[in-house]
Parts: C-alpha cells; sequence; structure tokens
C-alpha cells in the first residue's frame, strides 16, 4: 500500500452511506494523548522527538487495527502529498506545518489515523461515513487500550489523561459529526439551530475543522467539554444533540418541498447546469453547487445521480487533489480550468 | 490624500493588513481608524481567551513573577503558557495547580476526570519505558555484533516482564 493508491479509492467519510448519510456526512472520533515523563510536542528536544515518534510506531505496528498501517514521516512528503491527506481527512491543516518530527499513521481503508506529534503526542482518530458516532468511539476506544498496553500515556489520577492544551484535558475525547444543512439555510433557520447549539456547549465549524469557517451549508459539531464526563456520556450528548438537528434539517426540506419547491428545483437545475457547463470554476463555487446537487439528489430532483459522485467530486475537486491527479503543481487559474474539465467529464 | 473608508476626511493614520498572504494599504482619518483598531482587536487568539480565563481576580501579576514561576520536571515558565496556551509536560499540571485547577473548572465546568483509566498507572508507567529502552539498546547491540552485551540485555528484559506479567494478573483478579 502506498499513499498514491488513496487516489483510486473512495475515502471513508465520503462513501456517502450509513444510517441518516443523506444528512450526516460523517462522524469522527479523536482522543488526545500523551507519553509519561516526556515534554509535550512542542517543548520536546529533538532526541526525545524522535523517541516519541519509535515508541508510537512500534506501539502501532503491534495493535491489529494498525498492522498493515502506512507509517508517513511528513517531511519525506511533497507539500501537494501533505494537502492531500488534510483533504481526505486525515489529518489536520496545523499538522503540515512544521514537519519535521511529525508523522502520520493510517490504515488502508482509511478509517483509523494517528497524528503523532501534532499539539499532542498521539491524536488517534476513527472516522465513519454517515451516522456512527458511537461506533467510532468503541473502535477508538479499543485502539487506544490496545496502544495503551505498549505506551504509558502520561494521566493524573485527579485530572484524567493530560494533554498540551488544557481544553483537551481529562479524557482527551472529541467527537465530531459532519452536517450537510442546505434546506435549514435556505430557510433561513440556521443561525437559530446554531445559535442554541452553541448554548449547549458544542463547537459548530466549517468543511476543515478548526480555524475554518462554517460555510456552504456543511457544518461541523463538535463537543467543547472533555472534562468531569465519561466518554459514552460525552458522545450520547452529542447524538441527542444532533438527532434534533437532523429532525429540524427534515422538517425543513419537507416544508420547503411543499412551499418553494420551483424556487429550489430552479436553483438545483441551475447548479446542475453551471457543472455540466463550466469551463473555469473555484473550489468554493464547486463546493455551493455540489451541496446544491447533493440536495437535488436527497429530495429526488436530480435522478441521473449519486450522492457517491457527488462526495466524489467534492474531493476530487479539492487543489491537492487536482494536483495528485495531473501529477503536477498547478497553478490557481490551472487548476479552476482543470476542475471545470474533470467536473464536466464525470457528469456527461 | 483622503481617508479610504469615509472618504471625507484627511488621512493621517497608515495600516498594512495582510489577509492570506494578501498585503493591502489602507489610510484612514483619525476617526474611521479608531473605528478600525476595535475591529482589529477581536481577532485574538486561544491562548488569550485561555489567559482572560485564568488570571481572574483584580490584581495583575507582574511578567517577572509569572516567568519565574516555572515547572520543575521541564522548566517551562507559567508565562510561556500565558503566552502560547499550551504546557510543558505532564507534570506542569502539578507546578502550577493554583492556577490551572481553577482554569480547567472554568473551560470545563469541572476539575476532576470521570471516565477511562489507562491500563498502565504508576510504577509499571517506568517499567515500560525501561522496558522499551532496553529493547532498543538491544537492537543496536545485536546491530553491531556486541553478543555478551546484547545476552545481557535479553536477561534484563526477560525480568521486566515476568515481572510485567505478574502484575498484569494481579491487576485482572
Amino acid at each position: 500500500m502506498k499513499l498514491d493508491d488513496f487516489l483510486g479509492q473512495d475515502t471513508e467519510w465520503l462513501r456517502g452511506t450509513g444510517p441518516n448519510s443523506h444528512i450526516v456526512m460523517s462522524s469522527r472520533t479523536r482522543l488526545a494523548r500523551n507519553i509519561d515523563k516526556y515534554p509535550f510536542s512542542h517543548w520536546a528536544n529533538r532526541k526525545q522527538s524522535e523517541e516519541i515518534l519509535s515508541m508510537v510506531k512500534a506501539a502501532a505496528d503491534a495493535t491489529n487495527f494498525l498492522k498493515n498501517a502506512l507509517f508517513l514521516r511528513l517531511k519525506d512528503l511533497s507539500e501537494v502529498d501533505r494537502f492531500f491527506l488534510v483533504e481526505r481527512h486525515l489529518m489536520s491543516p496545523e499538522h503540515a506545518e512544521n514537519v519535521e518530527y511529525k508523522a502520520l499513521i493510517v490504515d488502508p481503508k482509511e478509517i483509523v489515523s494517528i497524528m503523532v506529534n501534532e499539539e499532542d503526542h498521539l491524536r488517534i482518530q476513527v472516522l465513519q461515513s454517515g451516522y456512527n458516532l458511537m461506533e467510532c468511539w468503541r473502535i477508538l476506544d479499543e485502539i487506544d487500550t490496545e496502544l495503551s498496553k505498549r505506551l504509558p500515556f502520561a494521566y493524573s489520577a485527579k485530572y484524567g489523561y493530560l494533554t498540551a492544551c488544557p481544553t483537551n484535558t481529562g479524557t482527551g475525547l472529541r467527537g465530531s459529526v459532519m452536517l450537510h444543512l442546505p434546506a435549514l439555510v435556505f430557510a433561513a433557520q440556521i443561525d437559530k439551530v446554531l445559535q442554541a447549539t452553541a448554548k449547549l456547549l458544542l463547537n459548530i465549524r466549517g468543511l476543515y475543522g478548526e480555524g475554518t469557517e462554517a460555510s456552504d451549508n456543511i457544518f461541523q459539531v463538535s463537543n467543547q467539554v472533555s472534562m468531569g464526563i465519561a466518554e459514552e456520556d460525552i458522545v450520547d450528548n452529542i447524538e441527542r444533540i444532533i438527532n434534533q438537528i437532523i429532525a429540524r434539517e427534515e422538517a425543513a426540506r419537507r416544508a420547503i418541498m411543499l412551499k418553494n419547491k420551483q424556487a429550489l428545483v430552479d436553483r438545483i437545475s441551475r447548479a446542475h447546469g453551471t457543472l455540466r457547463n463550466a469551463h473555469i470554476i473555484t473550489s468554493s463555487e464547486t463546493i455551493a453547487l455540489l451541496s446544491a446537487i447533493r440536495l437535488g439528489i436527497d429530495l429526488g430532483i436530480v435522478k441521473n445521480l449519486d450522492r457517491r459522485m457527488a462526495n466524489e467530486l467534492l474531493i476530487l475537486t479539492q487543489p491537492a487533489h487536482l494536483q495528485k491527479l495531473e501529477g503536477r503543481i498547478l497553478t490557481a487559474n490551472e487548476r479552476d480550468i482543470k476542475r471545470a474539465d474533470l467536473i464536466r467529464e464525470k457528469l456527461k | 490624500m483622503l481617508c479610504d473608508i469615509c472618504g471625507k476626511s484627511e488621512a493621517t493614520v497608515h495600516l498594512t493588513e495582510i489577509i492570506n498572504d494578501k498585503v493591502s494599504n489602507l489610510h484612514l482619518c483619525e476617526e474611521c481608524a479608531r473605528e478600525k483598531g476595535q475591529e482589529m482587536e477581536e481577532h485574538f487568539g486561544l491562548s488569550d481567551l485561555l489567559a482572560g480565563l485564568a488570571d481572574f481576580g483584580t490584581t495583575v501579576e507582574p511578567e517577572a513573577t509569572l516567568e519565574a514561576l516555572k515547572c520543575n520536571s521541564c522548566g517551562f515558565s507559567y508565562l510561556d503558557f500565558k503566552k502560547i496556551g499550551r504546557l510543558g509536560c505532564g507534570d506542569c499540571y502539578d507546578s502550577f495547580k493554583n492556577k490551572i485547577a481553577p482554569l480547567l473548572k472554568r473551560i470545563h465546568g469541572a476539575d476532576k476526570h470521570v471516565g477511562k483509566v489507562p491500563l498502565m498507572v504508576g510504577k509499571t508507567v517506568k517499567d515500560t519505558k525501561d522496558l522499551h529502552d532496553l529493547k532498543m539498546k538491544l537492537d543496536k547491540t545485536i546491530q553491531l555484533e556486541e553478543f555478551e552485551e546484547a545476552a545481557r540485555l535479553r536477561d534484563k528484559i526477560r525480568e521486566l516482564e515476568k515481572k510485567d506479567k505478574k502484575g498484569n494478573d494481579k491487576g485482572n483478579k
């Protein structure tokens, strides 16, 4: 298995299957862990950082879920390859910067990945298509337990797992769900939903996590609090709130189909037309139009396409993916042309 | 030159803004500059927020006091934490406990962990690290064909692993 093999396969979070996948695009859980007696990543010296890398690699190699995983030293990868991994949600944008002692361990199915020497020594992530948060946690829990047989984690009886930033202390668990909420945006109800969600101590972010804006109908919702509440309860709390949001989005979709169907059909058909005919198109316009297409597929308005195709286009049209497909660095203008070519070809 | 925002008053303040690598120059009158300044103060990061949460109370401690407050294990100072919003090592939680415990309470609404406990805590933690170090050394000695030393290390590893197994069995009962 090589990094380039990922290009030909559907990444887990975009398979477009799983429970409630018409609204929930993917579910993700991650644990922050550090190795006892070692300074946190930003404060560790060269020797300590190298030791952490080799300890984590050895532990992962001995773990059932990760024995066939790829171990990638990020300094050995090109910038395009690093952003390719970010676009596939296998690592954070921060992990693609200052890469000297950073590594990524990723299983061939792209479900499990471990960022090594990110903000914490280990950021272990499990990603699933659709609404599967509890399942993600169960897998993650098992991997964490296996790793902990070989890695002594920094832990205090009082504070729990010790992390570089106090916002992750305790369980070190962050659960997040990526939602596609076009009808709530269309019906101008989204602000109300987001405000209510924020009051319940959940974070809302954009497509690529921390520091990115929620845009084009795609939102990531995650827990803020990681201490004083057990892992299952954190997951359960998120699920309860997500269930409400799903119900609201479904109601908004029904309402639009009843009252405003022509306007919606018009918007979706225009999106389809633009994608099929454009010769120059930016990444953000593509995401916006694909969001409309996705809604059209969900509501039976767009008939000759499936969700999987919409998802595939969503990822293949990202900058690093386009450059991987083309096998060379492209300027922004070249990418806009290539992107349009690719979309016209796929939607023919 | 007239102000770029209101276009009425004389521009006396000149600002350079860099957003997404794009440089733009702004020429503003005093009144518009003040408004712009307020807008810019809103762009602050997580470390500012955390520092704000940690330093409640009325007295502001001088930087020298915060710099002198250092972690015994890793030498990281509390001032460093205030600046970057990250701690130096696990022991920092203890070294700065008077400040960290209230901070955790403010962030999480709790300062006690509930939930998972790792398999290895306390003494076995050290043994595991020793074991790892020994195995690394063993690999090296084999590569260097120092077989006598390798045999010694192998015995030591066996001894530690036996101890580890006993400890685990006890833990499972």
